[in-house]
């Protein structure tokens, strides 16, 4: 299959750098908020803040926001997988 | 088609399938997903068990030096995905320089990593120490995911260095180009997801208080 150039054009140095910025402000966020007592909350906090740095990463960095369909079929299934395996661990933890 | 026209097209379709080949190389990072998924499982599992004995054994973390690192994969991170950018734009220079900070950041990240093992070592807490072994289960447990998940983790490091050495030479000689750079590709893809699961590691291990 022949590159499309025009995929190529949406990012710049100029995207990059800004999502590297945005990375980097997540990181300290999510180290200044573990410093304050949220209790259980803290955890679900932390965790939301991993889940958008994640998605900056995947999308951008490792262009899946560029790529064909199956590529998010392929990430889709696969994260799927992951929660399915999550919950039913936990269904079966949290009832002992 | 006459003879000629057979050999240029046989020339242009020779052993090259770029969206064939990073979706092999996808598929492969969700195999890593799970078997890193799985230790976080057991992670969740022994957290939701030990939540009190967590707590107390994160301390012990150094929160200073986890940042540090986290802070070093991004930017190395980025370095990389600029490396892919540059040759994109035929600037192969740029995009050499970009990969040898890219592996300069992964060196970083191991000698800061081995600065923290060794003061946790020289504390006495290691795999099977005495020291650990008096601990609470929990404490136990929490040091052993320790070990086991930012060691697979720096291993994974360790692998990325050699593969984006590897790269840096094909660079250097033109076997990676600006019209043919799957491999470039798929190496970054390697080390992005290298950082994501850091992104995960980091506030689970370091961020407990």
């Amino acid at each position: 299959m022949h590159h499309e150039e025009s995929k190529h054009h949406t990012t710049g140095y100029g995207t990059y750098i800004l999502v590297w910025l945005a990375l980097v402000a997540l990181t300290s966020i999510t180290v200044t908020v573990a410093g304050i007592d949220f209790g259980m909350v803290a955890l679900a906090i932390a965790m939301l803040i991993a889940g958008i740095k994640s998605a900056l990463v995947i999308n951008i960095f490792m262009h899946i926001k560029y790529e064909e369909p199956i590529f998010k079929v392929f990430l889709l299934v696969s994260g799927f997988t992951i929660v399915v395996i999550f919950i039913l661990t936990f269904l079966d933890v949290v009832n002992r | 088609m006459t003879q000629s026209n057979q050999a240029v097209a046989a020339e242009h379709h020779v052993h090259r399938d770029d969206v064939g080949a990073k979706m092999g190389m996808w598929l492969f990072l969700f195999t890593e997903v799970l078997l890193f998924g799985g230790m976080f499982l057991a992670y969740a599992v022994y957290r939701f068990q030990y939540p009190e004995q967590f707590k107390l054994a994160a301390l012990e973390l150094d929160t200073t030096m986890g940042t540090l690192n986290t802070i070093i994969l991004l930017t190395s991170s980025l370095t990389m995905a600029l490396s892919i950018l540059a040759l994109q734009k035929r600037n192969k220079f740029f995009s050499i320089i970009n990969l040898l900070l890219t592996i300069f950041f992964a060196f970083g990240f191991m000698i800061n990593k081995y600065f923290e093992w060794s003061a946790k070592f020289s504390h006495g807490i290691y795999p099977g120490s005495e020291e650990l072994l008096n601990k609470q289960n929990g404490e136990i447990v929490f040091f052993g995911l320790y070990y086991i998940m930012t060691g697979l983790h720096g291993l994974h490091i360790i692998i990325g260095i050699v593969i984006l050495t590897f790269m840096l030479v094909f660079l250097i000689r033109d076997s990676i180009t600006h019209d043919n750079y799957v491999k470039l590709e798929n190496s970054g893809l390697y080390w992005h997801l290298v950082d994501l699961i850091w992104i995960f590691l980091f506030p689970l291990f370091y961020l407990i208080h």
